[in-house]
Protein backbone atom coordinates (compact mmCIF):
# COMPACT_ATOMS: atom_id res chain seq x y z
CA UNK A 1 0.00 0.00 0.00
CA UNK A 2 1.39 3.45 -0.85
CA UNK A 3 2.13 6.00 1.85
CA UNK A 4 -1.01 7.56 3.23
CA UNK A 5 -1.53 11.27 3.85
CA UNK A 6 -4.25 12.09 6.36
CA UNK A 7 -5.46 15.57 7.25
CA UNK A 8 -7.14 15.95 10.65
CA UNK A 9 -9.24 19.03 11.34
CA UNK A 10 -8.70 20.09 14.93
CA UNK A 11 -10.27 22.89 16.92
CA UNK A 12 -8.68 24.77 19.75
CA UNK A 13 -11.37 25.73 22.23
CA UNK A 14 -11.72 27.46 25.60
CA UNK A 15 -11.31 24.90 28.41
CA UNK A 16 -14.78 23.26 28.74
CA UNK A 17 -14.18 22.95 32.50
CA UNK A 18 -14.31 26.76 32.77
CA UNK A 19 -17.69 28.51 32.55
CA UNK A 20 -18.27 29.88 29.05
CA UNK A 21 -18.71 33.61 28.40
CA UNK A 22 -20.04 35.69 25.54
CA UNK A 23 -18.36 38.86 24.28
CA UNK A 24 -20.25 42.13 23.76
CA UNK A 25 -20.91 41.16 20.14
CA UNK A 26 -22.31 37.77 21.26
CA UNK A 27 -19.37 35.75 19.97
CA UNK A 28 -17.84 33.19 22.34
CA UNK A 29 -15.07 34.62 24.50
CA UNK A 30 -11.92 32.90 23.22
CA UNK A 31 -9.45 35.24 24.87
CA UNK A 32 -8.30 32.75 27.52
CA UNK A 33 -5.99 29.82 26.93
CA UNK A 34 -7.25 27.53 24.21
CA UNK A 35 -6.79 23.78 24.38
CA UNK A 36 -7.17 20.91 21.92
CA UNK A 37 -10.84 19.91 21.78
CA UNK A 38 -10.84 16.47 23.39
CA UNK A 39 -13.19 15.15 20.72
CA UNK A 40 -10.50 15.92 18.11
CA UNK A 41 -7.93 13.76 19.90
CA UNK A 42 -9.79 10.69 18.59
CA UNK A 43 -9.35 11.81 14.97
CA UNK A 44 -5.65 12.49 15.56
CA UNK A 45 -5.18 9.04 17.10
CA UNK A 46 -7.15 7.33 14.33
CA UNK A 47 -5.07 9.13 11.68
CA UNK A 48 -1.81 8.09 13.32
CA UNK A 49 -2.98 4.46 13.47
CA UNK A 50 -4.10 4.46 9.82
CA UNK A 51 -0.75 5.86 8.69
CA UNK A 52 1.01 3.18 10.75
CA UNK A 53 -1.12 0.46 9.16
CA UNK A 54 -0.43 1.85 5.68
CA UNK A 55 3.26 1.44 6.44
CA UNK A 56 4.09 5.08 5.80
CA UNK A 57 2.80 8.59 5.25
CA UNK A 58 2.01 11.43 7.56
CA UNK A 59 -0.65 13.36 9.44
CA UNK A 60 -1.24 17.06 8.80
CA UNK A 61 -3.38 19.14 11.14
CA UNK A 62 -5.63 21.91 9.87
CA UNK A 63 -7.03 24.41 12.36
CA UNK A 64 -8.67 27.81 12.42
CA UNK A 65 -8.14 29.96 15.51
CA UNK A 66 -7.91 33.61 16.53
CA UNK A 67 -4.66 35.27 17.64
CA UNK A 68 -2.31 32.67 16.13
CA UNK A 69 -3.22 30.38 19.02
CA UNK A 70 -1.36 27.07 18.75
CA UNK A 71 -1.38 25.51 22.22
CA UNK A 72 -3.87 22.85 21.14
CA UNK A 73 -2.00 22.22 17.90
CA UNK A 74 1.18 21.53 19.87
CA UNK A 75 -0.71 18.86 21.85
CA UNK A 76 -1.72 17.10 18.62
CA UNK A 77 1.78 17.51 17.16
CA UNK A 78 3.16 15.97 20.36
CA UNK A 79 0.88 12.97 19.79
CA UNK A 80 2.66 12.42 16.48
CA UNK A 81 1.21 14.63 13.73
CA UNK A 82 3.96 15.83 11.36
CA UNK A 83 2.91 19.41 10.70
CA UNK A 84 0.04 21.87 10.88
CA UNK A 85 -1.70 24.54 8.87
CA UNK A 86 -3.19 27.29 11.04
CA UNK A 87 -5.58 29.86 9.61
CA UNK A 88 -5.66 32.87 11.89
CA UNK A 89 -7.29 36.08 10.74
CA UNK A 90 -9.26 38.81 12.56
CA UNK A 91 -11.68 38.73 9.59
CA UNK A 92 -12.88 35.33 10.82
CA UNK A 93 -14.49 36.62 14.02
CA UNK A 94 -18.17 35.72 13.95
CA UNK A 95 -17.72 33.20 11.15
CA UNK A 96 -20.55 30.67 10.96
CA UNK A 97 -20.22 26.94 10.32
CA UNK A 98 -20.38 27.33 6.52
CA UNK A 99 -17.70 30.05 6.57
CA UNK A 100 -15.51 27.89 8.78
CA UNK A 101 -15.95 25.01 6.35
CA UNK A 102 -14.96 27.25 3.41
CA UNK A 103 -11.75 28.24 5.18
CA UNK A 104 -10.89 24.68 6.25
CA UNK A 105 -11.68 23.30 2.79
CA UNK A 106 -9.40 25.84 1.11
CA UNK A 107 -6.55 24.90 3.47
CA UNK A 108 -7.15 21.15 3.11
CA UNK A 109 -7.04 21.49 -0.67
CA UNK A 110 -3.45 22.75 -0.48
CA UNK A 111 -2.48 19.63 1.49
CA UNK A 112 -3.93 17.15 -1.07
CA UNK A 113 -4.74 14.37 1.44
CA UNK A 114 -5.97 10.81 0.80
CA UNK A 115 -8.32 11.08 3.75
CA UNK A 116 -9.71 13.86 5.95
CA UNK A 117 -10.71 13.03 9.51
CA UNK A 118 -12.74 15.25 11.83
CA UNK A 119 -14.68 14.93 15.05
CA UNK A 120 -18.47 14.72 14.69
CA UNK A 121 -18.81 18.15 16.31
CA UNK A 122 -16.80 20.56 18.43
CA UNK A 123 -17.30 20.74 22.18
CA UNK A 124 -17.93 24.51 22.16
CA UNK A 125 -20.07 25.30 19.10
CA UNK A 126 -21.35 21.75 18.43
CA UNK A 127 -23.04 22.60 15.14
CA UNK A 128 -22.00 19.22 13.75
CA UNK A 129 -22.28 20.36 10.14
CA UNK A 130 -18.69 21.36 9.31
CA UNK A 131 -17.36 17.89 8.27
CA UNK A 132 -20.11 17.38 5.69
CA UNK A 133 -19.82 20.99 4.50
CA UNK A 134 -16.06 20.58 4.03
CA UNK A 135 -16.70 17.42 2.00
CA UNK A 136 -19.30 19.18 -0.15
CA UNK A 137 -16.97 22.12 -0.80
CA UNK A 138 -14.15 19.76 -1.81
CA UNK A 139 -16.52 17.65 -3.92
CA UNK A 140 -15.63 14.57 -1.87
CA UNK A 141 -17.76 11.75 -0.50
CA UNK A 142 -18.18 11.70 3.24
CA UNK A 143 -19.22 9.33 5.98
CA UNK A 144 -20.21 10.88 9.30
CA UNK A 145 -20.42 9.32 12.79
CA UNK A 146 -17.82 6.62 12.21
CA UNK A 147 -17.19 4.29 15.10
CA UNK A 148 -14.74 2.11 13.14
CA UNK A 149 -12.63 3.03 10.12
CA UNK A 150 -10.74 0.60 7.85
CA UNK A 151 -8.82 1.35 4.67
CA UNK A 152 -8.84 -1.19 1.87
CA UNK A 153 -6.77 0.00 -1.09
CA UNK A 154 -8.51 3.13 -2.36
CA UNK A 155 -11.70 2.47 -0.41
CA UNK A 156 -12.65 3.47 3.11
CA UNK A 157 -15.00 1.18 5.04
CA UNK A 158 -16.78 2.60 8.05
CA UNK A 159 -19.14 1.45 10.75
CA UNK A 160 -21.51 4.41 10.97
CA UNK A 161 -23.58 5.01 14.09
CA UNK A 162 -27.36 4.89 13.52
CA UNK A 163 -30.39 5.31 15.77
CA UNK A 164 -30.83 1.53 15.94
CA UNK A 165 -27.22 0.32 15.85
CA UNK A 166 -24.77 0.83 13.03
CA UNK A 167 -24.48 0.63 9.24
CA UNK A 168 -21.52 -0.62 7.25
CA UNK A 169 -20.79 2.17 4.76
CA UNK A 170 -18.17 2.28 2.05
CA UNK A 171 -16.88 5.03 -0.26
CA UNK A 172 -13.88 5.74 -2.50
CA UNK A 173 -10.98 7.88 -1.30
CA UNK A 174 -10.17 10.69 -1.00
CA UNK A 175 -13.03 11.14 1.46
CA UNK A 176 -14.04 12.99 4.61
CA UNK A 177 -14.86 10.86 7.66
CA UNK A 178 -16.09 12.19 11.01
CA UNK A 179 -15.31 9.96 13.96
CA UNK A 180 -17.25 9.61 17.21
CA UNK A 181 -15.56 9.95 20.59
CA UNK A 182 -14.38 6.61 21.92
CA UNK A 183 -13.54 5.23 18.47
CA UNK A 184 -9.92 4.73 19.60
CA UNK A 185 -7.97 5.42 22.79
CA UNK A 186 -6.00 8.66 22.22
CA UNK A 187 -2.37 8.28 23.23
CA UNK A 188 -0.78 10.57 25.78
CA UNK A 189 2.04 12.62 24.27
CA UNK A 190 5.42 11.29 25.43
CA UNK A 191 8.09 13.63 26.77
CA UNK A 192 10.01 13.03 23.56
CA UNK A 193 6.88 13.87 21.56
CA UNK A 194 6.32 17.09 23.48
CA UNK A 195 9.91 18.19 22.86
CA UNK A 196 9.73 17.25 19.17
CA UNK A 197 6.44 19.14 18.74
CA UNK A 198 8.14 22.43 19.55
CA UNK A 199 10.11 22.35 16.34
CA UNK A 200 7.46 20.86 14.04
CA UNK A 201 6.34 23.25 11.27
CA UNK A 202 3.12 25.26 11.72
CA UNK A 203 2.25 27.03 8.48
CA UNK A 204 0.27 30.15 9.37
CA UNK A 205 -2.07 31.50 6.74
CA UNK A 206 -4.46 34.40 6.44
CA UNK A 207 -7.82 34.28 4.65
CA UNK A 208 -6.25 36.14 1.69
CA UNK A 209 -3.41 33.56 1.54
CA UNK A 210 -6.06 30.93 0.82
CA UNK A 211 -7.51 33.00 -2.01
CA UNK A 212 -10.74 33.70 -0.11
CA UNK A 213 -12.50 37.04 0.18
CA UNK A 214 -12.58 38.16 3.83
CA UNK A 215 -16.00 39.76 3.30
CA UNK A 216 -17.45 36.35 2.47
CA UNK A 217 -16.23 34.27 5.40
CA UNK A 218 -16.51 36.37 8.58
CA UNK A 219 -19.56 37.72 10.38
CA UNK A 220 -20.29 39.89 7.33
CA UNK A 221 -20.86 36.88 5.10
CA UNK A 222 -22.57 34.68 7.67
CA UNK A 223 -26.17 35.29 6.53
CA UNK A 224 -27.26 35.09 10.13
CA UNK A 225 -27.31 37.52 13.01
CA UNK A 226 -27.76 37.01 16.72
CA UNK A 227 -30.64 39.26 17.75
CA UNK A 228 -30.94 38.37 21.45
CA UNK A 229 -29.32 36.40 24.23
CA UNK A 230 -31.64 35.62 27.13
CA UNK A 231 -31.37 33.74 30.38
CA UNK A 232 -33.23 30.46 30.17
CA UNK A 233 -36.02 30.05 32.73
CA UNK A 234 -34.27 28.62 35.79
CA UNK A 235 -35.52 25.48 37.50
CA UNK A 236 -36.81 26.01 40.99
CA UNK A 237 -34.19 25.10 43.54
CA UNK A 238 -34.64 21.56 44.78
CA UNK A 239 -34.01 19.92 48.12
CA UNK A 240 -30.36 18.98 48.61
CA UNK A 241 -29.53 16.68 51.52
CA UNK A 242 -26.39 15.05 52.85
CA UNK A 243 -26.53 11.24 52.92
CA UNK A 244 -26.64 10.06 56.53
CA UNK A 245 -27.06 6.44 55.49
CA UNK A 246 -30.83 6.83 55.16
CA UNK A 247 -31.04 9.13 52.13
CA UNK A 248 -32.25 6.22 49.96
CA UNK A 249 -35.53 6.47 51.89
CA UNK A 250 -35.94 10.03 50.64
CA UNK A 251 -35.63 8.80 47.07
CA UNK A 252 -38.22 6.08 47.68
CA UNK A 253 -40.73 8.54 49.12
CA UNK A 254 -40.02 11.03 46.32
CA UNK A 255 -40.82 8.31 43.75
CA UNK A 256 -43.85 7.29 45.80
CA UNK A 257 -45.10 10.86 45.74
CA UNK A 258 -44.91 10.84 41.94
CA UNK A 259 -46.83 7.53 41.86
CA UNK A 260 -44.22 5.93 39.60
CA UNK A 261 -43.54 2.95 41.89
CA UNK B 1 -39.07 37.15 1.84
CA UNK B 2 -42.30 35.90 3.16
CA UNK B 3 -42.52 32.39 4.43
CA UNK B 4 -44.74 30.79 1.79
CA UNK B 5 -43.49 27.25 1.73
CA UNK B 6 -42.08 25.23 4.62
CA UNK B 7 -40.57 21.81 4.05
CA UNK B 8 -40.02 19.33 6.85
CA UNK B 9 -37.53 16.52 6.31
CA UNK B 10 -39.49 13.41 7.29
CA UNK B 11 -37.85 10.30 8.67
CA UNK B 12 -39.41 6.92 9.37
CA UNK B 13 -38.34 3.70 11.07
CA UNK B 14 -39.86 0.47 9.73
CA UNK B 15 -42.56 2.43 7.90
CA UNK B 16 -43.49 4.47 10.96
CA UNK B 17 -42.91 8.25 10.89
CA UNK B 18 -40.61 9.28 13.76
CA UNK B 19 -41.98 11.35 16.67
CA UNK B 20 -39.42 14.08 15.87
CA UNK B 21 -40.85 14.47 12.34
CA UNK B 22 -44.37 14.87 13.75
CA UNK B 23 -43.10 17.44 16.27
CA UNK B 24 -41.58 19.51 13.45
CA UNK B 25 -44.78 19.30 11.40
CA UNK B 26 -46.81 20.55 14.37
CA UNK B 27 -44.55 23.58 14.74
CA UNK B 28 -44.41 24.21 10.99
CA UNK B 29 -48.23 24.48 10.92
CA UNK B 30 -48.11 27.46 13.29
CA UNK B 31 -45.86 29.51 11.01
CA UNK B 32 -48.48 30.36 8.43
CA UNK B 33 -47.06 28.95 5.20
CA UNK B 34 -47.89 25.82 3.24
CA UNK B 35 -46.40 22.80 5.02
CA UNK B 36 -44.90 20.03 2.91
CA UNK B 37 -42.64 17.08 3.65
CA UNK B 38 -39.53 15.67 1.98
CA UNK B 39 -39.03 11.94 2.23
CA UNK B 40 -36.30 9.60 1.07
CA UNK B 41 -37.46 6.00 0.84
CA UNK B 42 -39.38 3.53 -1.27
CA UNK B 43 -42.49 3.72 0.91
CA UNK B 44 -43.65 7.34 0.53
CA UNK B 45 -47.23 6.14 -0.04
CA UNK B 46 -47.18 4.33 3.29
CA UNK B 47 -46.04 7.39 5.28
CA UNK B 48 -48.21 9.91 3.37
CA UNK B 49 -51.17 9.15 5.68
CA UNK B 50 -49.38 10.05 8.90
CA UNK B 51 -47.61 13.03 7.33
CA UNK B 52 -50.93 14.33 5.96
CA UNK B 53 -52.70 13.84 9.28
CA UNK B 54 -50.02 15.99 10.89
CA UNK B 55 -50.36 18.80 8.42
CA UNK B 56 -48.25 18.09 5.32
CA UNK B 57 -50.21 18.70 2.11
CA UNK B 58 -47.59 17.10 -0.13
CA UNK B 59 -44.76 14.61 0.31
CA UNK B 60 -41.87 15.27 -2.04
CA UNK B 61 -40.36 11.82 -2.40
CA UNK B 62 -36.95 10.97 -3.80
CA UNK B 63 -37.95 7.30 -3.91
CA UNK B 64 -35.58 4.55 -2.86
CA UNK B 65 -32.00 5.79 -2.49
CA UNK B 66 -30.68 2.35 -3.39
CA UNK B 67 -28.23 2.17 -0.50
CA UNK B 68 -26.80 5.68 -0.82
CA UNK B 69 -26.21 7.64 2.38
CA UNK B 70 -28.98 10.28 2.24
CA UNK B 71 -26.77 13.40 2.62
CA UNK B 72 -25.70 13.86 -0.99
CA UNK B 73 -28.79 12.64 -2.90
CA UNK B 74 -31.44 14.32 -0.74
CA UNK B 75 -29.53 17.62 -0.71
CA UNK B 76 -29.10 17.43 -4.49
CA UNK B 77 -32.84 16.92 -4.92
CA UNK B 78 -33.80 19.83 -2.65
CA UNK B 79 -31.17 22.06 -4.29
CA UNK B 80 -32.66 21.30 -7.71
CA UNK B 81 -36.13 22.25 -6.46
CA UNK B 82 -34.67 25.50 -5.11
CA UNK B 83 -33.02 26.23 -8.44
CA UNK B 84 -36.30 25.51 -10.26
CA UNK B 85 -38.17 27.91 -7.97
CA UNK B 86 -40.31 25.17 -6.41
CA UNK B 87 -38.17 24.70 -3.27
CA UNK B 88 -38.88 25.75 0.31
CA UNK B 89 -38.41 29.13 1.95
CA UNK B 90 -37.64 27.28 5.18
CA UNK B 91 -36.39 23.71 5.54
CA UNK B 92 -36.82 22.20 9.01
CA UNK B 93 -34.89 19.06 9.89
CA UNK B 94 -34.42 17.09 13.09
CA UNK B 95 -31.00 16.87 14.70
CA UNK B 96 -30.44 13.30 13.52
CA UNK B 97 -27.52 11.58 11.79
CA UNK B 98 -29.05 11.99 8.34
CA UNK B 99 -30.68 15.37 9.09
CA UNK B 100 -27.33 16.96 9.83
CA UNK B 101 -25.71 15.48 6.71
CA UNK B 102 -28.51 16.72 4.45
CA UNK B 103 -28.61 20.21 5.99
CA UNK B 104 -24.83 20.56 5.67
CA UNK B 105 -24.67 19.35 2.06
CA UNK B 106 -27.60 21.57 1.09
CA UNK B 107 -26.08 24.63 2.75
CA UNK B 108 -23.07 24.33 0.46
CA UNK B 109 -25.20 23.64 -2.62
CA UNK B 110 -27.31 26.77 -2.11
CA UNK B 111 -24.58 28.75 -0.27
CA UNK B 112 -26.80 29.55 2.72
CA UNK B 113 -26.11 29.12 6.42
CA UNK B 114 -27.58 26.30 8.45
CA UNK B 115 -28.45 26.99 12.07
CA UNK B 116 -28.31 23.95 14.32
CA UNK B 117 -29.48 22.74 17.73
CA UNK B 118 -32.61 24.88 17.78
CA UNK B 119 -35.49 24.43 20.20
CA UNK B 120 -37.80 27.06 18.76
CA UNK B 121 -38.61 29.09 15.64
CA UNK B 122 -40.72 32.20 15.28
CA UNK B 123 -41.46 34.95 12.80
CA UNK B 124 -40.38 38.53 13.39
CA UNK B 125 -42.32 40.27 10.64
CA UNK B 126 -41.12 38.40 7.59
CA UNK B 127 -37.86 37.33 9.20
CA UNK B 128 -37.31 33.84 10.59
CA UNK B 129 -35.76 33.74 14.06
CA UNK B 130 -34.58 30.50 15.68
CA UNK B 131 -33.65 29.83 19.31
CA UNK B 132 -30.70 27.73 20.42
CA UNK B 133 -29.71 26.93 24.01
CA UNK B 134 -26.04 27.42 24.89
CA UNK B 135 -23.90 26.88 28.00
CA UNK B 136 -25.83 23.84 29.11
CA UNK B 137 -29.13 25.51 28.41
CA UNK B 138 -28.57 28.39 30.84
CA UNK B 139 -28.73 30.93 28.00
CA UNK B 140 -30.96 31.10 24.95
CA UNK B 141 -29.53 32.60 21.77
CA UNK B 142 -31.98 33.93 19.19
CA UNK B 143 -30.59 34.11 15.67
CA UNK B 144 -32.18 35.73 12.64
CA UNK B 145 -31.64 34.56 9.07
CA UNK B 146 -30.51 37.71 7.27
CA UNK B 147 -29.92 36.38 3.76
CA UNK B 148 -32.69 35.38 1.35
CA UNK B 149 -34.04 31.82 1.72
CA UNK B 150 -34.00 28.93 1.71
CA UNK B 151 -33.37 29.04 5.44
CA UNK B 152 -32.05 25.76 6.80
CA UNK B 153 -32.61 24.95 10.46
CA UNK B 154 -32.02 21.84 12.55
CA UNK B 155 -34.13 21.23 15.65
CA UNK B 156 -33.52 19.16 18.74
CA UNK B 157 -35.93 16.34 19.58
CA UNK B 158 -38.84 17.11 21.93
CA UNK B 159 -38.75 20.84 21.24
CA UNK B 160 -42.41 20.82 20.20
CA UNK B 161 -45.56 18.80 20.95
CA UNK B 162 -46.71 16.62 18.09
CA UNK B 163 -50.42 16.95 17.30
CA UNK B 164 -52.72 15.35 14.79
CA UNK B 165 -54.34 18.02 12.59
CA UNK B 166 -56.89 15.57 11.23
CA UNK B 167 -55.97 16.06 7.59
CA UNK B 168 -56.18 13.45 4.86
CA UNK B 169 -53.18 11.72 3.32
CA UNK B 170 -50.59 13.98 1.74
CA UNK B 171 -50.24 13.94 -2.04
CA UNK B 172 -47.07 12.20 -3.17
CA UNK B 173 -44.90 14.12 -5.64
CA UNK B 174 -41.58 12.99 -6.96
CA UNK B 175 -38.39 14.89 -6.31
CA UNK B 176 -35.51 14.34 -8.71
CA UNK B 177 -32.14 13.26 -7.31
CA UNK B 178 -29.36 14.71 -9.45
CA UNK B 179 -26.39 13.21 -7.57
CA UNK B 180 -26.61 9.81 -5.88
CA UNK B 181 -23.26 10.25 -4.13
CA UNK B 182 -20.64 7.55 -3.80
CA UNK B 183 -21.06 6.59 -0.13
CA UNK B 184 -23.05 3.35 0.00
CA UNK B 185 -24.57 1.42 2.88
CA UNK B 186 -23.69 -2.25 2.42
CA UNK B 187 -25.17 -3.67 5.61
CA UNK B 188 -27.25 -2.56 8.61
CA UNK B 189 -26.92 -3.87 12.15
CA UNK B 190 -29.51 -3.47 14.88
CA UNK B 191 -28.19 -3.52 18.41
CA UNK B 192 -30.97 -5.12 20.42
CA UNK B 193 -31.86 -3.11 23.48
CA UNK B 194 -34.03 -4.52 26.25
CA UNK B 195 -36.61 -2.53 28.18
CA UNK B 196 -38.08 0.84 27.24
CA UNK B 197 -36.32 3.10 24.73
CA UNK B 198 -34.14 5.80 26.24
CA UNK B 199 -35.93 8.71 24.58
CA UNK B 200 -39.41 7.31 25.24
CA UNK B 201 -39.09 5.92 28.78
CA UNK B 202 -41.10 7.35 31.66
CA UNK B 203 -38.11 6.94 33.97
CA UNK B 204 -34.43 7.11 33.03
CA UNK B 205 -31.60 6.00 35.33
CA UNK B 206 -28.17 7.20 34.20
CA UNK B 207 -24.71 6.50 35.53
CA UNK B 208 -21.47 8.42 35.21
CA UNK B 209 -17.81 8.37 36.10
CA UNK B 210 -18.67 8.46 39.82
CA UNK B 211 -19.55 4.76 39.55
CA UNK B 212 -15.80 4.19 39.65
CA UNK B 213 -15.54 1.24 37.30
CA UNK B 214 -17.40 -0.42 34.45
CA UNK B 215 -18.67 -3.37 36.50
CA UNK B 216 -20.55 -1.00 38.79
CA UNK B 217 -22.82 -0.03 35.91
CA UNK B 218 -24.70 -3.23 36.80
CA UNK B 219 -26.25 -1.25 39.69
CA UNK B 220 -27.75 1.17 37.16
CA UNK B 221 -29.16 -1.71 35.12
CA UNK B 222 -30.64 -3.37 38.21
CA UNK B 223 -32.22 -0.14 39.37
CA UNK B 224 -33.55 0.56 35.86
CA UNK B 225 -35.14 -2.89 35.71
CA UNK B 226 -36.83 -2.40 39.10
CA UNK B 227 -38.26 0.96 38.00
CA UNK B 228 -39.15 -0.23 34.45
CA UNK B 229 -36.78 2.52 33.41
CA UNK B 230 -34.30 2.91 30.56
CA UNK B 231 -30.62 2.87 31.55
CA UNK B 232 -28.57 5.84 30.33
CA UNK B 233 -25.06 7.17 30.64
CA UNK B 234 -22.89 10.26 30.60
CA UNK B 235 -20.47 10.82 27.75
CA UNK B 236 -17.54 10.15 30.09
CA UNK B 237 -18.37 6.48 30.57
CA UNK B 238 -19.41 6.01 26.95
CA UNK B 239 -16.03 7.37 25.87
CA UNK B 240 -14.40 5.07 28.41
CA UNK B 241 -16.13 2.14 26.71
CA UNK B 242 -18.24 1.03 29.70
CA UNK B 243 -21.50 1.13 27.74
CA UNK B 244 -22.40 1.59 24.05
CA UNK B 245 -22.90 5.00 22.47
CA UNK B 246 -26.63 4.34 22.20
CA UNK B 247 -26.85 4.77 26.02
CA UNK B 248 -25.51 8.33 25.92
CA UNK B 249 -27.70 11.15 27.21
CA UNK B 250 -26.57 14.64 26.26
CA UNK B 251 -25.65 17.03 23.53
CA UNK B 252 -24.12 14.30 21.38
CA UNK B 253 -26.44 11.56 22.59
CA UNK B 254 -30.15 11.32 23.23
CA UNK B 255 -32.33 14.13 24.52
CA UNK B 256 -34.64 12.78 27.21
CA UNK B 257 -37.60 14.35 28.99
CA UNK B 258 -38.91 11.60 31.25
CA UNK B 259 -41.16 12.02 34.28
CA UNK B 260 -38.20 11.06 36.48
CA UNK B 261 -34.50 11.27 35.68
CA UNK B 262 -32.06 9.74 38.15
CA UNK B 263 -28.42 10.79 37.72
CA UNK B 264 -26.01 8.65 39.71
CA UNK B 265 -22.37 9.64 39.89
CA UNK B 266 -22.81 12.25 37.16
CA UNK B 267 -21.30 15.67 37.81
CA UNK B 268 -23.47 17.42 35.23
CA UNK B 269 -21.18 18.77 32.52
CA UNK B 270 -22.85 21.09 30.01
CA UNK B 271 -22.72 18.23 27.52
CA UNK B 272 -24.96 16.15 29.81
CA UNK B 273 -27.30 18.85 31.15
CA UNK B 274 -28.42 19.82 27.65
CA UNK B 275 -29.76 16.31 27.15
CA UNK B 276 -31.74 15.89 30.37
CA UNK B 277 -32.63 19.18 32.02
CA UNK B 278 -36.08 19.11 30.44
CA UNK B 279 -36.97 16.12 32.63
CA UNK B 280 -39.99 16.76 34.85
CA UNK B 281 -38.31 15.54 38.03
CA UNK B 282 -34.59 15.13 38.55
CA UNK B 283 -32.93 13.12 41.32
CA UNK B 284 -29.15 13.44 41.59
CA UNK B 285 -26.71 11.44 43.69
CA UNK B 286 -23.14 12.74 43.78
CA UNK B 287 -20.27 12.94 46.25
CA UNK B 288 -19.34 16.51 45.35
CA UNK B 289 -21.75 19.08 46.84
CA UNK B 290 -20.51 21.59 44.23
CA UNK B 291 -21.41 19.35 41.26
CA UNK B 292 -23.43 21.29 38.64
CA UNK B 293 -26.00 18.47 38.48
CA UNK B 294 -27.40 19.73 41.82
CA UNK B 295 -28.36 23.03 40.19
CA UNK B 296 -31.08 21.22 38.23
CA UNK B 297 -31.99 18.57 40.82
CA UNK B 298 -35.38 18.50 42.54
CA UNK B 299 -33.94 16.03 45.02
CA UNK B 300 -30.17 16.03 45.48
CA UNK B 301 -28.34 13.49 47.61
CA UNK B 302 -24.79 14.48 48.51
CA UNK B 303 -23.37 11.03 49.05
CA UNK B 304 -21.52 8.04 47.71
CA UNK B 305 -23.37 6.16 44.94
CA UNK B 306 -21.72 2.94 46.14
CA UNK B 307 -23.59 3.30 49.43
CA UNK B 308 -26.85 4.91 48.30
CA UNK B 309 -27.63 2.73 45.26
CA UNK B 310 -27.39 -0.70 46.95
CA UNK B 311 -29.73 0.46 49.74
CA UNK B 312 -32.14 1.98 47.24
CA UNK B 313 -32.15 -1.24 45.20
CA UNK B 314 -32.74 -3.29 48.34
CA UNK B 315 -35.61 -1.04 49.43
CA UNK B 316 -37.29 -1.28 46.02
CA UNK B 317 -36.84 -5.06 45.87
CA UNK B 318 -38.54 -5.33 49.26
CA UNK B 319 -41.69 -3.64 48.01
Amino acid sequence: MPAMHVVVCVKQIPDPAEPGKLEGDNTLDRSGKLILDESDSYGVEMALQLVDKAGGGEVTLVSMAPNSEMGGLRTALAMGAAKAILISDPALSGAGALDTAKVLAAAIKTAEPDLVLTATESSDGYTGTVPEQVAALLGLPSITFAKEVHIDGQTVNVQRQTEAGYDEVTCPMPAVVSVTAGVVEPRYPSFKGIMAAKSKPVDEKSVADLGLDAGQVGAAGAGQEIVAVEDAPAREAGEIIEDDGEAFGKIVSFLDGLKVI
Amino acid sequence: MALNRIWVYAEATDGKVTPLTLELLAKARTLGGTVEAVYAGADADAVAGALGAHGATTVHSTGDLDGSLPGVPVASAIAKAVADGSGPDLLMLGTTYDGRDIAARLSVAVDKPVITNNIDVELDGDAVVVTEPVFGGSKLVKTKFTAAGPHIALFRPKSFEASDAGGGAAAVASLEVTDAGSAKVTNSHVEEATGPKLDEANIVVSGGRGLGEASNYAMIETLAKLLKAAPGASRAIVDAGWVPYSYQVGQTGKVVKPTVYIAAGISGATQHLVGMKGSKNIIAINKDPEAPIFSVADLGIVGDVHKVLPKLIEALQAR
